[in-house]
């Protein structure tokens, strides 16, 4: 199958349409009165945002070794959206913790928010993998490609080190109970592993063993 | 017994649907009414007739003494803010043994059984005894309204029902030996699924230096909101140290133990460079993950300033007397 040149693909509409599905579900959840959100709104919201922010990280982060691995072009396009809108996410995360850290006693607080934000590693890691993630956001179009050439490639190699910083922020944040946090952990692990060369070539041996010899796929960062 | 109460904390029982009905819309009021510093003035239409006698708040701080009859003050705890709802008291809960889900706590336990229930009283006691639920329902119930300080920050006013552990502890007479009371909450993994999770030593374990158990603030509730308490509040009976935070007011007892050695308690087990023996409610010593100085009161949009003790330093801070409470925390 070929990646279209014109026109958007079904798989960009998906992308598109289903990177809002967390904001209209939350949306729809208050509005069904779900009780997370009608009693401590803010807390709840923090938790959708930031979950939201970290699974499409890590799907833009699944893009290139799709495509290394097992041939599939045409989710490359989506790369770029991804991070985007986990970046979104990121910023409304982090948008919702401002308000709900800086306001207190019917007023603006700034020592509480820089208590809140660079007092606390767990929260302090977050801030850092946003800052990463903010300049990659503002690269992630043609002209910035053009203009950083091979720093370009470099620059948003930072992106691993921001998954592993919410990786370590979800850790620090939770009671006792590091599960759901180590199970995304070892989904970025093996993202990541898959761009060790010897990895992908290993894996990229056994598909073309089994099926066409000839298959050839594309390296990505 | 050592303190004095206010009197405004002990309110007999009242009709709570009028009431419940005023904290809706009177939330956000009395909410700015309490940041403008003129807390406790919020007068109500539908305020029930007039039943209790808490005229002046004795042990309250001086502010200016509203003019409303009395019963519209237990509408408020004695600082003037207002009762959270039945609804966000009973559907948001921290109960692991449930799940760690706090919206969901009340669902799944729906079908807890808590009757027959029995509380088992021993360890350093004269009298060691085995208590129905009914022989506890004989102590005289009183109303309690108190503040609930989550360690996790986050807060609510509630009308609690119940009686001072010290009757209870009077009734089965300590030894002189007896340092501390270690409490347990029942261990049903088949109603309980949470209590099959290795993350946790179950059952619950907590426990009170004696002279804090003693305390006269030191409830043993059985109701809230005039009702008997639901399954996601500790029903049939639980612990409630309103200076304390929200962890350590222990649910669903069976076993009380009198003894010489400082318990461990589930949360200091599982972190205990995280939860301390007294986890005294102190916006000056953070939780190592966040901090401890403001809080969100369920039902605010802005946060609040976290008081020492919870606001109930005049009647506990001097159980602490020289004592480091960054060390003892
Ligand atoms: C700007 C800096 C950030 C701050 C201050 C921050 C703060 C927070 C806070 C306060 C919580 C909830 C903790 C709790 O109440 O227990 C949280 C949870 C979370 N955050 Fe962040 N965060 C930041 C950045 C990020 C970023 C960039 C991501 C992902 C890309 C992220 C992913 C998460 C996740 C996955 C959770 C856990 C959600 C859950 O438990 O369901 N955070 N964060």
């Amino acid at each position: 199958m070929a990646t279209r040149k014109n026109g958007i693909s079904p798989l960009m509409v998906a992308l598109h349409v289903g990177a809002f599905v967390p904001l209209l579900w939350t949306v729809w959840d208050f509005w069904q009165g779900n009780m997370a959100l009608a009693i401590n709104p803010f807390q709840e919201v923090t938790f959708r945002t930031g979950k939201a922010a970290l699974i499409l990280l890590l799907l833009s982060l699944a893009v290139t070794p799709v495509n290394s691995v097992f041939g599939w072009r045409q989710v490359i396009p989506m790369r770029k959206w991804l991070g985007l809108y986990a970046f979104m996410y990121g910023l409304l995360h982090f948008a919702i913790f401002i308000v709900d850290n800086g306001l207190v006693g019917g007023g603006i607080s700034a020592v509480a928010l820089y208590e809140a934000t660079f007092k606390k590693r767990f929260a302090l890691v977050g801030f850092a993998a946003l800052m990463i993630l903010l300049p990659l956001a503002v690269t992630s179009n043609k002209w910035a490609m053009r203009q950083l050439k091979k720093n370009w490639k470099r620059l948003h190699r930072l992106v691993y080190l921001a998954g592993v910083l919410v990786i370590v922020h979800f850790i620090w944040l939770v009671k006792s109970d590091v599960r759901e946090p180590l199970i995304y952990g070892a989904v970025l692990t093996v993202l990541l592993a898959l761009r060790v060369p010897a990895v992908r070539k290993s894996i990229r041996n056994l598909r073309s063993r089994r099926k066409n010899p000839r298959t050839i796929a594309v390296d990505g960062a | 017994m050592a303190q004095k109460i206010p009197s405004s904390e002990i309110t007999p029982e009242h009709i709570y649907l009028s009431r419940r009905k005023f904290m809706t819309g009177a939330g956000a009021l009395a909410a700015t009414a309490a940041i403008l510093g003129v807390a406790g003035c919020n007068t109500s239409p539908t305020a029930p007739a007039a039943s209790g006698s808490n005229t002046a708040q004795s042990g309250a701080p001086a502010k200016s003494q509203p003019e409303a009859p009395a019963a519209v003050q237990p509408q408020t705890d004695e600082l003037g803010d207002p009762l959270n709802t039945f609804e966000a008291i009973t559907n948001y809960n921290n109960y692991y043994e449930f799940t760690t889900t706090k919206e969901d706590v009340a669902a799944m336990a729906q079908g807890f059984t808590t009757s027959p229930w029995q509380v088992e009283v021993g360890g350093l006691v004269n009298n060691p005894k085995t208590f129905g639920m009914e022989e506890l329902l004989r102590f005289e119930q009183e109303e309690r309204i108190y503040r609930l300080r989550c360690v996790e920050a986050w807060s609510m006013v509630i009308p609690w029902v119940g009686f001072p552990l010290r009757k209870l502890l009077e009734e089965v007479d300590p030894k002189s030996d007896a340092k501390f009371v270690r409490f347990e909450t029942v261990f049903r993994p088949e109603e309980m699924p949470g209590q099959r999770s290795p993350w946790y030593t179950w059952p619950y374990v907590e426990g009170l230096r004696m002279d804090e158990a003693m305390h006269d603030l030191t409830l043993m509730a059985t109701g809230l909101y005039g009702k008997d308490l639901l399954p996601q509040s500790g029903a049939p009976l639980r612990l409630v140290v309103p200076w304390k935070y929200g962890f350590k007011s222990i649910k669903s007892i069976v076993k009380i133990d009198l003894v010489d050695k400082i318990p461990v308690s589930l949360w200091m087990a599982a972190a205990p460079n995280e939860y301390g023996f007294f986890a005294n409610v102190n916006p000056a010593v953070s939780h190592p993950r966040w901090s401890q100085a403001t809080e969100r009161r369920i039902g605010e949009f802005g946060r609040r300033a976290t008081l020492p003790f919870n606001g109930y330093a005049n009647e506990v801070a001097h159980l602490y007397d020289g004592m480091d409470l960054s060390v003892f925390f």
